[in-house]
């Protein structure tokens, strides 16, 4: 909610307070405007011949926060959109700070200093508490190739408990020789990307404000994918509120569902396509894909026109919203829309719906459910639903020290409740096989490793059918 | 004329246009069980003679006559019915829902109809229509019965028309009236001895013939029922016949007939049956019996009814079983399903036929009881019991007594007959999980509660919970109870503060409750736990392995597996020192509590959030508040900003203040503490009716047994004169750094005037609130507008939800089927998916 830029003009023959010209502020006169949520306040702590100081000072009111946030419903929102760090942190509400203070000063205009507004001239740049996912590294990687002198520090999360580390707060202090319409915009673009949060705000013409903000540098950046990522990956286009307030009754937190950490994405589409030619090799027909996601697999088996009955089932009703949104399901054909079905369902209940298909698919879907619960799964799928043949994937663990950037022990995705061996997946398999009357066949997914295996097995279940 | 059609049947008219069966139907049936072809016809078209409509009228009649029908009623077909495709649809219709179909034929001379015709404005299809459809009414009039109606009754005459009288009668099966006590008898064959030994436990009084033979038993005041398969294979079928024969006839029994039975008569009869499964035994044995007894016994299982519903619809018995659309339903589908159950047609590696497991999906009211598979041990399946424990096989004869539920047993004297398959695989080898379906918990749903009426939960916020449900709870079979949302005291007048206690002692003065208890609100997650005595009481009482569960609010485990079992176990040796299994006769206890600290479930939140707020302001506000300073002086205005900063410094240091005392470290189980307050339920009780005194010293024993893990729960007792005094406790408390009281009624569950009482309020601190409200709430500006709370919702909620929870709390005291428990506690967690202000 802070941040102040000074400078002392050197090399240019001018008072350091001619900095007023550039932002277009009078040093002599604070301002102040309203922002979502708050007031923002500009003000020179200093402006001598000198050296010059422009501050800018977020007050927010968390109160009319929520009620910007949330239009006129007044309790639909969750503690942690209320008691947060918004008040203090520089997120992306001290951009749009930025933005509407120095609008001219960020495309470089300035009638009464033309020259100085073309040139590049000594900056510093402090901001006190900025959220930084990534650390002083990241901020490091970001800044650096801008031409700035990065001094970044961590900001300890309570110094009284020790053991909890370092915040995600650093203290960031950047010095250079920089034309200050560039600066500007440096900051109108990390702080919110370096920050990485969800912006409740964030409106469609997003990519627009990123083009033109990063004009003339974003796109010579070494990073520029993670930035162009993170600054538009966190549309929340979907309310999970519900969800949220579930969550925050036992005082969880709702984690960002962070992306798999797989490597290379070729391993989900090599999954797609193995599952996708065993079904084929079933001949099967009628198809439920059992926890669906955003509907990536059933999208795939959709083209087969061979397969008359798709389902997709989740039992997250967001994220049906999401595949439907994503096949555009609505805007289908009849006839298209006919063959498909999206339902929002439970391994750990029984469904008749989806009782008597041809096969059911489990792609990477058994290592999200506690181990305790796999018998109610079992159950759900095998005895209940019933198929013909039965598909599972599931991550191979062995593999897991093929990726370099997976630590040891760690799980391929947060959410993970196990990852098992070969061992460990095939004697699970053959206990459900038996149990059920089916008979088990392992194949590998992805390319196999002579030591640790591929790295997703599959498990294909096939019912055994009883002599009448 | 007096016709009989049974209470539950579909009632088919047949007669020409003009015929009268319109006036009829009105004459003996109430409207609504009466569905016209023309009235159809105007449904969809406007027009009741519009015979272009004919098709889409009749699905609209089909429609409606499958919803009444599958609802049990009584229902009357009022359309000409002549043609014969017209009536097999219908006779069809009454074999899907088990129902008799009874035709009554209105056969007036020709004249009459058509005349009636010409009369009517509306009909002027001439007297052809009539003529065709009389021809098509004699052609099939012989062939009705063999339609598949029950009965066909054909009235010829105007006169016999009008003097018809209609009488409903009762189904055989229909014993609702009779209402026991029973005791009811599981699979005998043969097994005279043990059905000797039964009786005469249960308390029965024999009763002997001349020769010595047992020809009856009875008791004062009960009456037996038997299940079937009273014969074969045992040693001595004629002399349990002879037995259950002489109850039967005495009025001291009812008996359903089993598939032995049906065979057994069908070989009396005549008929080529293989006899084989003991059939050869009692077919033997009858040889040295008399013709007549042979004749009595052919009669006597020729006259039984194949499933019984007493005791107003609560107790359904039949031998196999019977899923609940065919409870006092009639059809020969019924009675197979009755006789040999369903089987999925696979057979299992014995070579016997594989069952299909109907108990599963059982979601009925009623209590079935039936024998027909042999298993180890009689074992309930939702509101279902089987008591077939294969006495002939060498184990043991059952019987159930109602509505006691008691179980009284007899161990057979020895294996009469050796087990296609051991006895002991009988069953499947591992249990199935107690299946629960989708549809017990999704969609619109209305629970009935015993405190707070009819509840209904929306399909929305079930679709909510079913993620949270799926995703993190326990296995629904630990899950007994989610507790309630509480609601805060009314916003306190009081400058500076939003909560009070003055305000909870008014409210509950406000509905005559002026006895109450304030407890220390502890500084933890609120925690279920569940508790066994020993470590097979939960496999056994609960389906699963294990030692019990903590869990939050949710329904997530609070530890892993092995904590959880490490900390059950610390907490089971604090009960058993405590005596409170034997003092509450249970083997398992379930109760609320409050784990500590906060940090051990929540210290994620803890750090991203609260301290992280704290972090951040340390590192703004002083460059801030140094920065407003410089400006200060070199003469700008921003004082006023200054001293606002300043201000939140202050402020943000008092929050990071009020976090801290919820962390301290704990590692494993090391520094995690758990404090009682109040009993659950156990075997057979719920504790909502006892006062908080009586909790709370249950509480005091588990302290004085466990101090190294349990913490006591402070608390006071305020009378009508003690308001000071608790105002005084509560700001020594939050003065002190506590989170604040919550104030209950004393007595516990009060009911008042205008309903249930709200089960507590909490009173909190007002650094506490610092969390909830942000470092600055107590800003003037701030809490002005923050006094202005919408409290109704919550209060209502927080009601629905403890109604709820002490639902879920009695059916599990009472032993109901899991799928009854889990829909009581999804839908408090469905409820608290409610947007609702997170500050209250």
């Amino acid at each position: 909610m802070f941040l102040t830029l000074t400078t002392d003009l050197t090399g240019f023959d001018l008072p350091a307070s001619d900095f007023g010209f550039l932002l277009h502020k009078n040093p002599g006169r604070p301002q102040r405007t309203d922002i979502t949520g708050g007031t923002a306040h500009v003000f020179y702590p200093e402006a001598t011949t000198e050296r010059c100081t422009a501050a800018v000072l977020l007050e927010i009111d968390p109160i009319a926060l929520v009620r910007a946030g949330r239009g006129k419903s007044s309790e639909g929102f969750t503690l942690g959109q209320y008691v947060n760090d918004r008040p203090y942190a520089a997120s992306s509400l001290l951009a749009v700070a930025l933005s509407k203070f120095f609008r001219t000063a960020m495309i470089g205009r300035c009638d009464a200093r033309p020259e100085l507004a073309a040139a590049a001239i000594p900056l510093e740049i402090h901001v006190p508490a900025l959220p930084c996912r990534g650390g002083t590294e990241l901020a490091e990687r970001m800044f650096a190739p801008l031409g700035w002198a990065v001094d970044a520090r961590p900001v300890p999360l309570d110094p009284e408990v020790p053991t909890w580390g370092d915040s995600r707060y650093v203290d960031l202090r950047l010095t250079g020789v920089v034309r200050l319409a560039d600066a500007l915009n440096h900051l109108y673009v990390m702080l919110p990307v370096l920050d990485d949060a969800k912006h409740y705000w964030v409106g469609s013409d997003e990519v627009d404000k990123l083009v033109r903000a990063g004009s003339g540098w974003l796109g010579a950046h070494p990073e520029k994918d993670l930035i162009s990522h993170r600054y538009l990956a966190h549309r929340r286009y979907l309310s999970d509120d519900a969800l949220e307030r579930l969550a925050e009754a036992d005082g969880i937190e709702v984690a960002d569902e962070a992306p798999e950490s797989e490597g290379p994405v070729s391993l989900a589409v090599e999954r797609r396509t193995t599952v996708a030619a065993v079904l084929r090799e079933l001949g099967a027909r009628r198809i439920v894909d059992v926890g669906c996601g955003e509907g990536a697999l059933v999208g795939e088996l959709l083209k087969d026109p061979m397969i008359g009955e798709l389902i997709g089932t989740d039992v997250s009703a967001r994220a049906l919203i999401s595949a439907k949104r994503r096949l555009h399901y609505d805007d289908l054909p009849d006839r298209q829309r006919d063959r498909l079905k999206f339902l929002q369902s439970s391994v750990t209940y029984a469904d008749e719906r989806l009782a008597g298909l041809d096969a059911a698919v489990l792609m990477e879907v058994i290592e999200h459910v506690d181990p305790p619960r796999l018998p109610a799964l079992s159950h759900s799928v095998f005895r209940a639903a019933r198929p013909a043949a039965v598909v599972v994937t599931t991550p191979n663990s062995e593999y897991n020290v093929r990726f370099e950037s997976l630590a040891a022990g760690k799980f391929r995705h947060p959410d993970h409740r196990f990852e098992w061996t070969r061992a460990e997946f095939q004697t699970w398999a053959s206990g459900v096989a038996d149990r059920y009357g089916y008979a088990v066949e392992y194949r590998p997914v992805g390319p196999e490793d002579p030591e640790v295996g591929p790295p997703t097995q599959l498990a294909l279940f096939r019912r055994m059918e009883v002599a009448a | 004329m007096k016709i009989d059609v049974p209470a539950l049947s579909l009632v088919i008219l047949v007669g020409v246009s003009g015929s009268g069966k319109s006036t009829f139907a009105r004459k003996h049936f109430k409207a609504t069980e009466v569905i016209s072809s023309d009235f159809c016809r105007g449904l969809v078209s406007d027009d009741e003679n519009d015979q272009a409509a004919t098709k889409d009228a009749f699905e609209v009649l089909h429609f409606i006559a499958a919803k009444r029908l599958a609802a049990g009623r009584l229902t009357v077909i009022d359309a000409t019915n002549v043609q014969p495709e017209a009536r097999r649809e219908l006779v069809a219709l009454a074999r899907e829902y088990d129902v008799l179909p009874v035709a009554i034929v209105l056969d007036p001379p020709e004249r009459v109809a058509v005349e009636r015709n010409e009369q009517r404005a509306d009909r002027q299809f001439g007297s052809k229509v009539v003529t065709r459809q009389l021809g098509q009414l004699k052609r099939g009039l012989r062939s009705l019965k063999r339609e598949g109606f029950r009965k066909v009754h054909v009235l010829s005459s105007v006169e016999e028309i009008d003097a018809v009288s209609i009488e409903r009668t009762r189904l055989f099966n229909d014993l609702t009236d009779v209402s026991g006590p029973f005791d009811i008898v599981g699979d005998i064959h043969g097994c005279l001895p043990e059905l000797e030994q039964l009786l005469t436990n249960l308390g029965y009084t024999l009763t002997r013939d001349a020769a010595g033979r047992l020809v009856d038993a009875a008791h004062p005041s009960r009456r037996a029922i038997f299940v079937g398969d009273l014969v074969d294979r045992g040693p001595d079928s004629p002399g349990v016949l002879r037995l259950v024969m002489g109850m039967v006839a005495a009025g001291n029994a009812y008996c359903v007939p089993g598939n032995h039975e049906d065979k057994l008569l069908r070989s009396l009869q005549g008929k080529n049956v293989k006899v084989s499964h003991g059939l050869e035994t009692t077919l033997a044995q009858l040889e040295d019996e008399t013709p007549e007894f042979r004749a009595e016994v052919a009669t006597f299982i020729d006259g039984l009814i194949s499933h019984y519903v007493f005791d107003e619809g609560k107790l359904v018995v039949s031998h196999a079983g019977l899923v609940e659309r065919m409870h006092g339903r009639a059809s020969g589908r019924v009675r197979s399903f009755c006789l040999y159950g369903e089987t999925t047609g696979e057979t299992d590696e014995f070579g016997l036929p594989v069952r299909y497991p109907w108990a599963n999906e059982y979601r009925g009211r009623a209590m079935v009881v039936y024998g027909h598979t042999p298993t180890p041990e009689p074992e309930w399946i939702n509101n279902t019991i089987c008591l077939d424990t294969g006495a002939v096989f060498g184990g043991s004869l059952t019987a159930l007594r109602y509505p006691e539920r008691e179980l009284v047993q007899v161990k057979a004297a020895k294996e009469y007959y050796a087990p296609a398959k051991p006895l002991h695989v009988a069953s499947a080898p591992e249990r199935e999980p107690d299946v629960l379906e989708l549809t017990d918990v999704t969609g619109r749903r209305v629970i009935e509660t015993s405190s707070h009426g009819r509840l209904s939960v929306r399909a929305e916020q079930a679709g909510a919970a079913l993620e949270v449900m799926s995703r993190f709870a326990i296995d629904p079979r630990f899950l007994l109870y989610l507790p309630p949302t509480m609601s805060p005291v009314a916003t306190s007048k009081l400058p500076g503060l939003l909560e009070h206690p003055l305000q909870a002692f008014e409210t509950y003065q406000g509905v005559g409750v002026t006895d109450l208890v304030c407890e220390e609100k502890h500084m933890g997650s609120r925690a279920v736990v569940l508790l066994t005595r020993d470590d097979d009481v939960a496999l056994k009482r609960f389906g699963l392995a294990g030692r019990g569960a903590i869990h939050t609010r949710t329904g997530r485990s609070f530890f892993d597996p092995a904590l959880t079992d490490e900390l059950l176990s610390r907490l089971r040796a604090v009960a058993v020192e405590a005596g409170l299994f034997e003092e509450l006769d249970t083997s398992w206890l379930l109760f609320d509590a409050e784990l500590l600290p906060w940090s051990a479930k929540a210290e994620d939140l803890l750090r991203n959030q609260y301290a992280a707020v704290g972090a951040a302001a340390r590192t703004s506000l002083p460059a801030a508040t140094a920065a407003l300073s410089s400006a200060v002086a070199a003469g700008l205005d921003v004082g006023e900003l200054l001293a606002t900063m300043e201000q939140r410094a202050v402020n943000a240091g008092r929050f990071t203040e009020a976090y801290r005392r919820y962390c301290w470290p704990t590692n494993g189980l090391d520094g995690v503490r758990l404090a009682p307050f109040q009993v659950l339920a156990s075997e057979g009780a719920t504790y909502q009716n006892r006062p908080h005194a009586w909790h709370l010293g249950i509480a005091d024993r588990m302290v004085a047994a466990g101090p190294d893990v349990i913490t006591p729960t402070r608390r006071l007792f305020v009378g009508p004169d003690g308001w000071d005094e608790g105002v005084a406790w509560w700001e020594e408390l939050t003065g002190a750094g506590g989170e604040g009281m919550v104030v209950k009624p004393a007595l516990n569950l009060v009911r008042t005037g205008k309903g249930l009482a709200q089960p507590g309020l909490k009173v909190r601190g007002p650094e506490y609130l610092r969390l909830i409200y942000g470092p600055d709430y107590t800003e003037p500006a701030n809490f002005e507008r923050l006094r202005d709370r919408n409290l109704g919702h919550k209060r209502s909620l927080a009601l629905r939800e403890y109604a709820l929870g002490l639902e879920s709390l009695e059916r599990a005291a009472r032993g109901e089927p899991l799928w009854r428990i889990h829909e009581c506690v999804f839908a408090v967690l469905a409820l608290e998916s409610e947007p609702v202000d997170p500050r209250l």
